[in-house]
């Protein structure tokens, strides 16, 4: 991948505010990701810490009175503040999304292959139902759901939660987009179902070279995916890098703490390892770095100095400790 | 000991037939065929005089003799068609109308849907009775002047209803799905929303057909409604009050709307039940 080229996807200091009584409070805080051609990049971080609400943001998803600023660039096209119409031809076609429960994101009173049908009709208008539906069937067989010709005339509830995932895929994929953003897409799954879905989306992912952005609160689903990471903590990319130095070298003590969080086979353990607290609520954020009440090598600086971001160009982490370079403004020690 | 081997005959029974569907639609039925088969189903013309006045209920008059010597059982089984296809037709206007503004207001919000809203809220604040009273006296009587009355004070409640289904159904995850997918904001409402939202108008619109049977009765009794001598319930019970010691008079269209009213309430409350099994 060359330097010059322009990236697929390219955020750049995104800000998601919700507004309550004239007050507005910051869910998203200035996140900064890119996403080239064909590369998976794994955002990963807690409910709440804002990192579904900054990508439906990106598509202008964001719900009613939530004020958006910053830059989202789609193939060099800006997407904050363009139209409904410009944002509508772009959703479903080049960029598509798949969201967390697939069960109540399909319309329970249309027939599956209808729903698949109608993601192509939107973006096809020259082709009739006859053919939408002829290329349901064959979505459906993309992403191997077996007897597709007799499963398009169901309905979602006659199918499993991995097979409507399944035809969650088959409908964002229908298009062949150049990004897919998938939301927690295997969180609503039985453990055995979810690999399978990895699989079909791993392997979808290589074969139509799409850009995927993986979101997921579990690290361990990142492993084996992603080519890039992005560790996201209220509201703010806290550490980003390349899957393997970012696993064997995290900068940030909240990656540390999340990948302690794994489960590992090999090592017996009484408890599973926890972060201990809660991410802070909007609007009520610590002074300094906003982990430091739940991370255990605060020191004084913490809490009062905003961390910088730091490391090199493709590692990056904000933490003043971070790569065991420390502050020199510590007095702590 | 002997143990039967065959398994006892299940007896099959339609799942969606409950008792209270059974009897309304039995009820409902009864008044349908009077509404299309009255002249057929009746001896005498319900407009001539056609025996002696306020005779006794005998085998001659079933339901005895008005004031007028007209035979209250067939004016009464020609009520129906004027009863039935008014509640009918003002129901269906009334959803069509309701229906439609409260979706607008719920899908769409903002100004539009808040005045939407008020108006409802205006039109709702009045007692129905009171408001169709003054609508239908500022028409002038007659039947068809009733029946705009009664759609103009019962649209709101299905303005009401749908507009809160549609706050619900909106927030769905599926409706999001769609808006993803880069369906517009028609396509949404009518493709994704709608086809969710009709099951409490629905329920509600059966109740209602016996409701405005009743407004329409209670209009032509106080003299708003249908004009003489038209056989309607309404009018024919008006009659009927002023022949205290003839109760026959106002037996026939009583009980009809008694059973009608009835009727309709237990079809609303089948569908009810059978749409919303949790609630029973």
């Amino acid at each position: 991948m060359s330097g010059g080229e322009t990236p697929l996807f390219e955020v750049r200091d995104l800000r998601v505010a919700f507004g309550r009584h004239g007050q507005f409070h910051e869910a998203v805080r200035g996140i900064s990701l890119t996403v080239r051609h064909g590369e998976v990049l794994g955002i990963v971080g807690e409910s709440g810490s804002g990192k579904s609400v900054a990508m439906l943001a990106a598509l202008g998803l964001q719900p009613e009175g939530a004020r958006v600023t910053g830059s989202v660039r789609f193939k060099g096209q800006e997407l904050v503040g363009m139209s409904r119409r410009g944002l509508r031809k772009l959703r479903g076609s080049r960029v598509a999304m798949i969201f967390q429960d697939p069960l109540s994101s399909l319309n329970p009173v249309m027939t599956v292959g209808a729903q698949v049908a109608e993601a192509v009709l939107l973006h096809n208008s020259g082709i009739s139902s006859r053919a939408a539906m002829k290329r349901a069937v064959e979505l459906l067989e993309l992403v191997a759901i077996p007897q597709p010709d007799r499963r398009v005339n169901q309905y979602p509830h006659e199918f499993s939660g991995g097979m409507r995932q399944r035809v969650m895929i088959a409908m964002a994929v229908a298009n062949d987009p150049d990004l897919l953003i998938a939301d927690e897409p295997t969180t609503a799954l039985d453990v055995t179902v979810q690999a399978q879905i990895m699989q079909v989306l791993a392997d979808l992912q290589h074969r139509l070279n799409l850009g995927l952005v993986l979101i997921t609160h579990d690290l361990g689903v990142l492993a084996g995916q992603a080519d890039r990471v992005a560790v996201v903590y209220a509201g703010q990319v806290v550490e980003q890098g390349p899957v393997d130095t970012l696993f064997a070298a995290p900068g940030h003590p909240y990656t540390r703490g999340l990948i302690a969080s794994i489960p590992n086979m090999e090592v017996e353990k009484e408890r599973l390892f926890s972060i201990d607290g809660t991410p802070p609520p909007l609007g009520r954020l610590p002074a300094g770095c906003p982990f430091n009440p739940r991370c255990t090598q605060t020191r004084d600086i913490c809490r009062s100095v905003v961390p910088p971001v730091r490391g090199a160009a493709d590692h990056t982490a904000a933490c003043h400790f971070a790569f065991g370079i420390s502050a020199n403004t510590d007095n702590a020690a | 000991m002997t143990i039967s081997l065959t398994a006892p005959r299940k007896v099959r029974r339609l799942q969606w037939l409950s008792l209270p569907l059974a009897i309304g639609a039995v009820i409902v039925i009864f008044w349908l065929l009077a509404t299309f088969a009255a002249p057929w189903l009746t001896v005498y013309d319900p407009l001539e005089m056609v025996g002696r006045r306020l005779q006794a209920p005998s085998w001659d008059h079933w339901l005895g003799t008005d004031a007028l010597g007209r035979d209250v059982f067939s004016r009464t089984l020609h009520g129906a068609r004027h009863s039935l296809p008014i509640a009918v037709g003002v129901v269906a206007v009334a959803v069509a109308i309701g229906a439609s503004l409260g979706a607008v207001s719920g899908f769409f919000g903002g100004f539009v849907g808040a005045a939407i809203m008020r108006l409802v809220d205006v039109t709702l604040s009045f007692p129905p009775m009171l408001l169709a009273m003054a609508v239908a006296a500022s028409l002038g009587p007659g039947l068809g002047n009733a029946a705009i009355a009664m759609v103009i004070v019962w649209w709101p409640v299905y303005a009401r209803l749908m507009r809160a289904q549609v706050l619900e159904v909106r927030e769905r995850e599926h409706v999001e799905a769609a808006v993803a997918s880069g369906a517009g904001r028609v396509r949404v409402l009518t493709k994704h929303i709608l086809p969710l939202c009709w099951t409490p108008t629905l329920i509600a619109a059966t109740m209602d057909l016996g409701q405005v049977i009743l407004l329409a009765a209670s209009l032509s009794f106080i003299g708003l409604g249908a004009t003489p001598p038209t056989p309607e319930w309404g009018s024919m019970i008006s009659d009927g009050a002023s022949q205290f010691y003839s109760w026959w008079v106002a037996l026939g269209p009583g009980l009809a709307i008694l059973t009608i009213v009835l009727g309709f309430n237990f079809i609303g409350d089948g569908l009810h039940d059978y749409f919303d099994p949790r609630s029973k």
